[in-house]
Formats: structure tokens, sequence, C-alpha cells
């Protein structure tokens, strides 16, 4: 088993700027990636000069040489690009990473993602100019255009395939807003989500209503990575990585939404793999953290992480299975991207750190694996499962 | 006839050529999808090479342009300034099973509010634009 990364490397910092509603982050966001590494590095107690690489995803603006430069980083040696949109990056960037430091091309590398809606301009909203060619040709003029337009489809057909309910995606939500009252950093703190709110929402698209789609956010995140031999040197429990890696199935990339396995989350070869890395089954996880793009993307991706049969998923969707402490599987025990905060998902990798610590507002007992899956529906996705020293 | 209200991007050929038979095939109400002159089998979209057996002898052939709905959304959240007033409109993505199953996004003509179903057949409808600046025609899809 030497060609793995399992046991390897350990998450030792986190750090997070405060997270605000797109466009009002009251910096810009080069210095919120800044904020967010400087807080990484002190909550692992090293200085910023030692870091010697810096992996993102989803074309993060924040060039790794800029920010060794800012930061007066002694000897770069790795700066990596996860490629792909969305989400799907969040855990590859952490595999990118800790292959780095499997292999000994880093000593101690940053994960990051910094976004500032208002700086740069906004997700969910369809391109504003005159005449469009190539793929989205085919696609925007039927007003085919926002991720919400893009990913409906896929979750209408697994819906139909399934007999899955409109319920199940709501138990989704319903499971994130009530963590997010636990979570004075969530950005839907304070603002609790019951059955009737969600029943009486508008449509974005059916079958999204407004609280089955992810937030808009400005913030920043990341975590330092560092080798397992080193990992008990630093002020926190180690979050060791079991495994961590990313993929897609056969052209999964074909253009105009003509992949042929549709109805997916992009997961179906990426899960085997990862399961083998890490030596565990999915029984074995405690708490997961799955994106949520849409909340049909997280029902897609914890059936093809076998969470759940397909037949299945309006049993299993409820609300109570679904949260911190006492649920079957706690997922997504922050309020993830609908109602903490939407980081691109390295939040949910954050949190997955908090719970192999002990330290989540959600904290559910006993963790020792936690798993987070990211990205549903683009390509390439990623996954990655973190494990306390005891499943070393 | 329009389905969406105007203002939105308007399609043009690809710079580099590679969809331009389509377009042109549309704009005569007819149907072209590109077919490798090597193994026979259709694939979409464009691409420069038959991703089944690598042959860069990829052409565009008529098509009968019939079809079923594989899925489809109802959208009620504009998110152009162009559909700001539209309200609800439905986009169908049509499985051709004529042509390797290869799939094409479209509008459904008719009212916007009413029942789809997955697996309904549908032909397409010719939308033309002819005096936008510049023309195009869209692939729109009606129930047979």
């Amino acid at each position: 088993m030497s060609r793995t990364v399992r046991g390897k490397v350990a998450v030792v910092g986190i750090g997070e700027t405060e997270y605000y509603k797109r466009g009002e982050a009251p910096d810009a966001e080069f210095k919120l990636a800044l904020k967010a590494i400087l807080a990484a590095c002190e909550d692992a107690g090293i200085s910023p000069k030692r870091v010697d690489g810096f992996a993102s995803f989803s074309n993060d603006r924040s060039d790794p040489s800029h920010l060794a430069a800012a930061l007066g980083v002694d000897d770069l040696r790795f700066a990596n690009m996860q490629w792909g949109g969305g989400g799907g990056g969040g855990s590859g960037a952490i595999a990118n990473a800790a292959a780095a430091v499997a292999t000994g091309m880093a000593e101690c590398v940053v994960v990051f993602r910094a976004l500032a809606q208002g700086q740069f301009g906004r997700f969910g909203q369809g391109p504003q100019r005159d005449v469009i060619a190539g793929d989205g040709a085919h696609t925007v003029p039927f007003g085919l255009m926002s991720p919400a337009q893009s990913f409906a489809m896929k979750v209408t057909r697994f819906m139909h395939d399934h007999g899955v309910e409109q319920n199940a995606l709501r138990a989704i939500s319903l499971a994130s807003y009530h963590h997010a009252q636990n979570n004075p950093r969530a950005v839907m703190h304070g603002r609790p989500l019951d059955e009737e709110k969600y029943d009486n929402s508008r449509w974005i698209v059916e079958p999204f209503h407004l609280f089955d789609c992810c937030l808009e956010n400005d913030g920043a995140a990341a975590m330092v990575l560092v080798s397992a031999e080193r990992a008990g040197d630093f002020p926190h429990k180690p979050a060791y990585i079991l495994s961590a890696l990313s993929g897609s199935h056969y052209r999964a990339g074909a253009s105009v939404h003509n992949t042929p396995d549709y109805a997916s989350s992009t997961f179906k070869t990426v899960v085997p793999r990862l399961y083998d890395m890490a030596q565990v089954k999915p029984a074995d996880v405690n708490v997961l953290q799955c994106y949520e793009n849409f909340t049909g993307g997280v029902l897609m991706s914890m059936v093809e992480h076998q969470f759940c049969d397909p037949e299945g998923c309006n049993e299993f969707f409820v609300k109570d299975n679904l949260i911190a402490p006492s649920g079957k599987l706690p997922t997504n025990t922050s309020g993830g991207n609908l109602a903490e905060c939407y980081m691109h998902g390295l939040g949910l990798n954050i949190e997955a750190v908090r719970q192999i610590r002990g330290q989540s507002t959600n904290q559910v007992d006993d963790v020792d694996v936690a798993l987070v899956a990211s990205g549903p529906m683009v390509t390439p996705v990623s996954s990655s499962i973190f494990g306390t020293e005891a499943t070393l | 006839m329009s389905y969406l209200a105007a203002g939105l991007p308007k399609p043009v050929p690809a710079p580099d050529g590679l969809d331009s038979p389509f377009w042109e095939a549309a704009s005569r109400d007819v149907l072209m999808l590109q077919r490798c002159g090597s193994c026979s089998e259709f694939q979409w979209g464009p691409e420069w090479i038959c991703h089944r057996c690598h042959s860069e002898d990829v052409g565009f052939e008529e098509v009968r342009p019939v079809g079923n709905i594989y899925s489809y959304e109802r959208v009620w959240h504009p998110v152009h300034p162009a559909l700001k007033d539209q309200g609800p409109y439905i986009i169908v993505l049509v499985e051709l099973p004529e042509c390797n199953n290869v799939r094409l996004v479209g509008n459904l003509m008719g009212d916007p509010e009413q029942s789809v179903e997955i697996g309904a057949p549908v032909q397409a409808f010719f939308e033309h634009h002819r005096d936008a600046e510049p023309p195009f025609t869209l692939v729109q899809w009606e129930k047979v």
C-alpha cells in the first residue's frame, strides 16, 4: 500500500474569515484569502513564512506566487490548481496538496478558497452579452443559463427514475438550517426554517424551491496540511487524511447535456476508489459533509456514496436522520452551503476537521471518520475522508 | 412565433466553424447533427474527432427531427433581465432514438404550466428570428 496518501498527511490548522452575504465583504478578495490563511496558520501555531505550498480549485483568483510574496514565504515549492468549476475541486485540492506532502514535494501546504462576488460578479446570473457561441449557443438562448437550471434537469430525471418525492429534498434543507441555528458563524444563524416556510417558498426552477439553493457569499477559508510524522507537534488534534481523490465517469464532460449517465452526481467511479483508499465502509462514516449547490445534488451524492438505496430515498431523507447528534447520519453540521456560507465547499472540509477534533457547534459523539463529498453534478468531482489517530 | 421574450444572447456559429452546418440547416427547417464517416455513429454536441473511433472524418447529416423528452424543467426565477416579465417557461432535454440517443436542449412550445411527461414524443419546431441582427433559428420542440 505504498501508492496511497492514507494516513500520511494531516490537517493541523483551519481558518476562516467572517462570512458575509455576497457583495458585503469589507475586504478585497485577495485580502480575504490572506486573512483566512493567517487564521489557519495561527490555529496551527506556525509562521506563515514556513508555508511552502498552495492548492486551490474552481479557478480561484488569488495566485499562489502573489500569496507567497504577500506572506513573505521563504521557499515556495508547490502551486496547484484543481481544474473544473463549482465546488467539484474542494476535496480534489486537498488530494493534490496531500499528494505533494506525501511524496516530499512540499512540507506544509495551504489549501484555500476565497470569494468576493461583489468584487467579481455573481454565479447565479446569466451571461449579459449580445451573442453567444460554442456550447452555450445550444443552451443559453433557451433560457438555460444558471447553475440551478443546469442541474435541475438531472435531478428531475433522477427523481422520476426512482420515485423520489419533494419532501426528501426538503429534509436536506431543514437539516442544514437546523444546524445553522447553533452555529454563530452561519449567515443564516437566527433565521430558522420549518416545513411550512419551505413549502411556501417560491420556485426557482422545479424541483428547487428557494431553500433548495445554496447561498451566494463572500469570504475565505483555508487549511494547513503537513506530514503525519509532524502532526503531533501542533496544538490541535490532527485530522488525518484517510482518502482524498477526484474524477468523473465516462464522458461526464460531454457537452449540451449529453453525458450518457445523465441523472448522476458524477460520484459513481470516484466512490469505490475513495473507500478502498480509506479502508472504510459507508457504515463506518460517523458524520457527513455533502456539498449542496442544490439539495437534489446532496440526495444523489448520498446515494452514490452508498448511504442510501436509490429506491429508499423517501424513507431515508427525513430531518431526524440527518441532524446531529442523534441522526442516523448527521449531515452538513455547520449549516453548509445552504445556511452557513457558500465558500465553494471548502467550509465543509473545515467542518469535517472540526468534527474530528470535537469542536463543531453541532458535535456528533465519538467521531472517528468524517466524509466530505465535493461538488455534485459537475466534473470532475472529489471526495475526502478524514480520521482520528485511532483510525490509522 | 417566439417562445421566450427577446433579449437573450443570440446564438451564432462558433468562430472555429465546428457547429456552422447545424445553424445553417436550422435556418432551412432542417435538423443536421454530427455523424462519423468512419463508424457511422452520431455524437452531440459537435466535436473535432469521433469520440468512439477517433476518426477525423466527422460530418453533418440530416436527421428526422423527432425524439422523446428525456428530462425537463420549469423555470420560474429569471436570471436574465430579458426574462424579467416572462413568467414560467419549460426547458426540455430531448433524446433522439434514431441518432444514438444524442440529446438536444430546447423549449417545449405551448402552455408553460402544462404537465410534462418524461418519455413523451416530440417533434422539432423551427423558430426563426429572421429580423434579428444577426438572424438565427432556434430548434424548439412540440408535443406530437
